[in-house]
């Protein structure tokens, strides 16, 4: 990896900076991505304190914590996690997503260690984990269970699986598919099969299939009168999170 | 040879401040003890030595402060410095008057007594709060203050903000605040414009010592020429806010201390007996200026830096306090999700919960003193009926008194007396 990184050149590197500063855009291309945030990251903070006893109050909450983002894009969730303390790998299989990710790290002063790589791989290299940050990701895989369970395989005896996806039912189909790539060209057309998304009940299934204790569940849900999303517990009939625990 | 740095070079991370503020006033002052006590490390930048902010001898200025503004110096450990020297308001009076007639007999009454909170708010002097905030700000380890120092330039970086000194010294800080006050040079340097008028008024103020007790009233006359405001102060003192056309107040200012009693007098009558001065005489012209953006990238403003107002409800503190509350809330939030507290889409948050209310409060008063400040024989009519009506609803009464002690809308958790 250190010599790859070296043979990269400036206009490259320029190129880069570019499209970091896109992923970072809070009003550009990613902009769903930054208004579902602050909730992600509210969910995963509390879920990360309660089960591993961290006061978020304290300085570098997170610090011991190994974690993993996995689909890490340009570092939105990253970045918050190193800056919390957890010492973060970030993995994407889109490979020009790396070096993008690792120019904004380093401009934010975090040291992130970003890898092209997926999940599979890291369980061939025996990698573990404290916390498995799986967001946006298993509606986009070919077969969930083996992934799921790559997943659950990458964590320690005692550790945190969170993970979000979308429901699959007429409302999420209009919201996801027709609402955010059509209407509001929030995400490029195609971006979803609606065929690949998975229900809760069926999340939590694949889940326990995967060798994980399924938690928790609850919903993300989007008010376009405020213009903003809110944690719910009750209405996963959109975009839904879970949090799953490996038995010890 | 080195490979040349395509980054910005980010000073040395030791040295970056979490928060830096413009502005040691009374906001400035409330934003970085807050924020300190939340577990940002701030630098406190002011224009002023520390001894001119400490100065010991009453000056006539004091402040109206809401039971919510209260709750927030209790919560940032400002309060039991100046509760002993503070008047509770336990009563606010309000009638329209014309010089010589007296107050008309309709008139509104509110009394604390009506709601479960206690008093609508307290009086204290300027003298008071000035040095229990410095001496909280000493007191907080987490506060670098640097007085007598102004800021010349400042730069937005992508990760960080610098800004530099008269005296040469360079800053860098996370993001920065701005209380700097109406004309903030922090806003205009950012390019941040701002809308407003004049409204042809000056407001008087200067305390006084009166004969009779007080028994901790407020009272509002609405004179055609603008408000007069008569607030308690501790002992037989009250503070003075009287408005004036800018031509006649100009008039009033020159006046000898002995004529501008003899013209102060026939505007309230004799309920407080003997009237003489106590303290500096001050005026300031009345304008409305509001920031066309309150935040900026790395970059918020606060208090009359983002909406100076009309102070004809003695609302201007009491409106920063919310501002300071507000952000510091929006910053803890965004820093327990790890998020960098210094961009756009959390700033974004702060000015989404205070920009709406700022805005209604500056077009409220507004709207208020263009009503009240008028001898128009039918709107005197019209508003005196309207006082007479609303004083004889207990619901709307209590709506009044509320709002007045800054309890109404979505309050601030310091504001509610609560940790962030």
């Amino acid at each position: 990896m250190q010599a790859a990184e070296s043979t990269v050149d400036q206009s490259e590197i320029a190129k880069f900076e570019a499209m970091a500063a896109e992923w970072w855009d809070p009003n550009g291309k990613f902009k769903p991505l930054h208004m579902l945030n602050p909730c992600r990251l509210d969910y995963i903070t509390k879920q990360i304190s309660v089960d591993f006893k961290r006061d978020l109050d304290a300085d570098k909450p997170f610090e011991g914590l190994r974690l993993l983002d996995i689909g890490c894009g340009g570092g939105l969730l990253s970045e918050p996690m190193a800056r919390l303390g957890a010492s973060v790998v970030g993995a994407d299989a889109a490979e020009r997503n790396i070096p993008v990710a690792r120019v904004h790290a380093e401009q934010s002063g975090l040291d992130i260690d970003y890898r092209h790589t997926t999940a599979e791989a890291l369980v061939e290299e025996a990698e573990k984990f404290d916390v498995v940050l799986n967001m946006e990701v298993v509606e986009h895989v070919a077969d969930p269970l083996a992934y799921l369970t790559a997943c659950q395989r990458l964590l320690k005896p005692g550790g945190l699986h969170i993970c979000s996806t979308i429901n699959r039912n007429p409302k999420s189909f209009a919201a996801a598919i027709v609402g955010a790539e059509y209407v509001m060209r929030w995400l490029p057309k195609g971006t979803h099969e609606w065929q690949k998304f998975i229900t809760p009940d069926e999340l939590f299934e694949l889940l326990k299939k995967a060798g994980l204790d399924p938690v928790d569940r609850k919903g993300f849900v989007f008010n376009p009168i405020t213009w903003s999303w809110k944690i719910s517990e009750r209405d996963t009939s959109v975009n839904y999170v879970t949090a799953s625990v490996k038995p010890l | 040879m080195d490979n040349p740095d395509p980054m910005p070079i980010l000073p040395n991370m030791e040295n970056i401040s979490d928060i830096l503020i413009v502005g040691a006033g009374l906001n400035g002052s409330a934003m970085a003890i807050a924020a300190a006590q939340a577990g940002f490390r701030v630098t406190l930048v002011d224009s002023l030595p520390t001894a001119t902010r400490r100065l010991p001898a009453f000056d006539g200025r004091s402040y109206a402060l809401a039971l919510a503004s209260q709750r927030l110096l209790s919560a940032i450990g400002v309060w039991g410095a100046v509760r002993d020297s503070s008047q509770p308001i336990l009563e606010i009076k309000v009638s329209d008057g014309r010089a010589g007639e007296g107050a008309s007999p309709f008139f509104m009454h509110f009394d604390h007594a009506e709601i479960e909170e206690g008093p609508m708010g307290f009086m204290v002097e300027d003298r008071h709060l000035r040095r229990a905030f410095l001496d909280q700000i000493k007191a907080e380890d987490r506060i670098t203050y640097i007085p007598e120092e102004t800021v010349i330039t400042q730069e937005v970086h992508a990760t960080h903000f610098v800004v530099t000194l008269a005296s040469g010294r360079d800053l860098a800080a996370r993001m920065i605040v701005g209380s700097d006050g109406r004309q903030s040079g922090t806003a205009e340097r950012a390019g941040i414009k701002r809308t407003g008028w004049d409204y042809g008024q000056t407001a008087l103020v200067c305390a006084i010592e009166h004969e009779k007790p007080n028994n901790g009233i407020a009272h509002q006359f609405f004179m055609p020429a603008g408000p007069l405001a008569i607030l308690p102060l501790t002992g037989n003192r009250s503070s003075i806010v009287w408005a004036e056309k800018t031509e006649t107040a100009a008039k009033i200012t020159q006046m000898s201390d002995s004529d501008f009693l003899d013209a102060l007098r026939p505007r309230f009558g004799d309920f407080l007996g003997q009237i003489k001065l106590a303290g500096k005489r001050f005026s300031y012209p009345l304008n409305l200026t509001l920031a066309n953006s309150f935040v900026a990238d790395r970059l918020a403003l606060i208090g009359d830096a983002a909406h100076g107002i009309h102070p004809i409800a003695g609302q201007g503190l009491n409106a920063g306090l919310r501002d300071v509350g507000a952000l510091v809330e929006v910053l803890v939030e965004a820093r327990r999700r790890g998020e960098d507290h210094g961009t756009r889409p959390v700033l974004d948050r702060y000015e989404g919960w205070r920009r709406f209310d700022s805005a209604t409060l500056a077009l409220a008063t507004d709207g208020f003193n263009r009503l009240f400040s008028n001898d128009n024989a039918l709107l005197r009519l019209g508003r005196d009926l309207g006082m007479g009506l609303i004083n004889k609803l207990p619901r709307a009464r209590r709506a009044f008194i509320r709002e007045a002690a800054g309890l109404t809308g979505d309050v601030p958790k310091l504001l509610q007396g609560k940790p962030v």
